[in-house]
């Protein structure tokens, strides 16, 4: 290596950089640069270690107050000092169950679209298009669904859905039409979390090898026979990684949730009732919030960020798994 | 193979006809998906141009209720906070980039800081408020606009520092290889050859990373709140966008709500801008 300067008989910048680094030893520089980037690296992951702590100590007051029963309290009182998470708990798991019912297969479908239907410019245009559909701040999708998405749910979507036979289930779609709610919190959320799965889900259709596909083309099927029955298969396992990354998106959002879902403390009667989700008890309440009831939105918070934490793992193990397994990456 | 073998047992007609209907399906949830967008930004626009005159970039907010007025401190507020935000996270994310993409590669302690990292792309918004919250308003004892910076800025550290990475393993080997043939230390080496042959690409990064926290409203409602002056010094409440458009969202007042548009369609427009500029450029680049 220290030879390269005389062998490469050339310009004098070239043997003057190499002097000067045989001169003053740039290991020492080198040393240091490499210790200051490891440490940035660290610092993410001791940011991870302050988040925690700061949470666990924001909620020790609440989690010595009520120990594990905050879990399936579903008191929320501020005048009587109790407080629960089992009304936000049902809120957020079922708003993201009904987001994540409505976006999967849209998802795939548009994927399919993508990858095997349509000219691989008109792919580029709409999948920038759906991929903006991510860009878009949470905020306006929150006033877009104050504003707009309300009052169509509440003058159209829920009555016409009362007028068949499923709004004869009482626990469904019992009780007034408010437009507000957690099915209209979930209709938000499953188009905000649309673009995620769709990229992640088109990544993998994309992987699958063509030689594969054409021995099913080959055999006489169909487009859709091909990709259910290969490509679907084949991908199985980015397609799961795709709904956890999706789920911690749904699970944490707050500000269009915030707006749309009516911030009621009693557990919702049923899904067009107003309820309320983690994110959005935190992003109500936090800023009036003192004392005992300020701990237990932050609990709320602790309770978010690590069940959010054991999805990313899940989804980044998981795809790693995959990746490796089908030999990409 | 069994899955293909069950194939030919139905109808060629009842096949096609599947087949036909997944591909209708398919383009009906696209089109949905593009309309629902052009949807949300057509309403912007619709309501938010009626908000934009020479006052609502110029003016100050008017006390409750009173009508005119604008809402050129949050605008300056948040760039400054944006820019804050931008300073703190953007060089220490850039630089976990560095280690990640040219010094840890496959090591072990490298493969835990990518995840680590994944998973901090992953929390949620608000729990990184929370977290910027119990930080420093109690210790500054005031909401402040260096809580808000720094909620922003962790948010965009994570996000800076993987796309740093993918941006440096796309320089090629040969590269790094010639720099330190010549006798370039490391750090030049990675630096002046391989950084700089990568540039812009990982300026586009940060402009994206900057432009997503741009428009994150939850890690600033109990960080930096609001304001209705002029914020400069960002030991106080600060004056921003996001928190603007939530609070005049959920008000009363009409003139309010449509401010509250006009603001929406100023960061649609500088969100959308950013991202099809940013691609545009990305694509002529490859060409």
């Amino acid at each position: 290596m220290s030879d390269t300067g005389h062998s490469l008989n050339g310009g004098w910048r070239v043997r003057d950089m190499a002097s000067r680094a045989r001169r003053a030893p740039s290991s020492r520089t080198d040393t240091a640069f490499r210790g200051f980037t490891i440490a940035c690296s660290l610092f993410i992951a001791l940011l991870m270690l302050g988040i925690t702590i700061a949470l666990v100590e924001g909620s020790w007051e609440s989690m010595r107050e009520f120990g594990l029963s905050f879990l399936w309290t579903s008191d929320w009182d501020i005048n009587k000092g109790v407080y629960g998470a089992l009304t936000p708990m049902i809120g957020t798991l079922t708003t993201t169950l009904i987001a994540m019912g409505i976006a999967l297969p849209l998802a795939l479908v548009i994927a399919l679209l993508l990858v095997e239907l349509v000219h691989p410019v008109a792919a580029r245009i709409i999948g920038t298009a759906v991929e903006m559909l991510a860009a878009i701040p949470s905020i306006i999708y929150g006033m877009w669904g104050l504003f707009v998405l309300v009052p169509i749910m509440q003058a159209h979507v829920i009555p016409w859905l009362q007028s068949t036979p499923l709004g004869q289930i009482p626990w469904l779609l019992g009780g007034p039409p408010l437009g507000v709610g957690i099915l209209t919190a979930g209709l938000i959320l499953a188009f905000m979390v649309l673009p995620f799965i769709t990229a992640v889900s088109r990544d993998v259709l994309r992987m699958v090898p063509t030689v594969t596909k054409e021995a099913g083309y080959g055999m006489g099927a169909t487009t859709w026979e091909v990709t259910r029955k290969v490509s679907f298969r084949y991908g199985f396992g980015g397609f799961v990684g795709a709904t956890f990354i999706g789920l911690g998106r749904a699970f944490g959002e707050t500000m269009a949730v915030a707006y749309v879902i009516g911030n009621s403390f009693t557990i919702p009667e049923s899904i067009i009732a107003p309820g309320t989700t983690f994110a959005s008890a935190i992003a109500n309440q936090f800023p009036e919030a003192v004392g005992l009831q300020k701990a237990a939105l932050m609990e709320l918070g602790l309770i978010l960020f690590l069940v959010t934490i054991v999805f990313q793992l899940i989804a980044q193990l998981w795809l790693g798994y995959v990746n490796k397994k089908v030999g990409i990456r | 193979m069994r899955a293909l073998s069950e194939v030919p047992h139905r109808s060629v007609a009842g096949r096609r006809s599947s087949d036909i209907v997944i591909k209708v399906l398919a383009w009906i949830a696209a089109s949905l998906g593009i309309a629902l967008m052009g949807w949300v930004i057509v309403v912007c626009v619709q309501r938010g141009i009626a908000a934009w005159n020479w006052d609502f970039f110029t003016q100050l907010p008017t006390p409750v209720g009173e009508p005119g007025g604008g809402i050129a401190n949050a605008l300056v507020g948040t760039l400054i906070m944006t820019a804050l935000a931008t300073a703190l996270g953007v060089p220490a994310g850039f630089f976990a980039g560095v280690y990640l993409a040219e010094f840890g590669k496959n090591s072990r302690f490298a493969h835990g800081m990518r995840m680590v990292t994944n998973v901090m792309m992953g929390i949620p918004s608000i729990i990184v408020g929370l977290f910027s919250y119990m930080l420093l308003v109690p210790t500054l004892g005031t909401f402040s606009g260096w809580a808000g910076a720094l909620a922003l800025a962790v948010i965009m550290l994570p996000v800076m520092a993987r796309t740093t990475e993918d941006i440096l393993n796309l320089v090629p080997n040969e590269m790094r290889e010639s720099a330190l043939a010549v006798g370039a230390p490391r750090w030049r080496a990675t630096l002046g050859v391989v950084v700089k042959a990568a540039r812009a690409g990982l300026l586009t990064g940060a402009i994206l990373a900057v432009v997503r926290v741009s428009g994150e409203t939850a890690p600033l409602l109990f960080t930096a709140l609001n304001s209705a002056y002029w914020t400069i010094d960002p030991g106080q409440p600060y004056a921003n966008l996001t928190v603007t458009i939530y609070q005049y969202a959920n008000s009363p007042f009409p003139d309010w709500q449509e401010k509250a548009w006009g603001a929406s369609l100023l960061i649609i427009v500088l969100v959308l801008g950013a991202n099809i500029t940013v691609r545009l450029i990305a694509q002529r680049g490859k060409q």
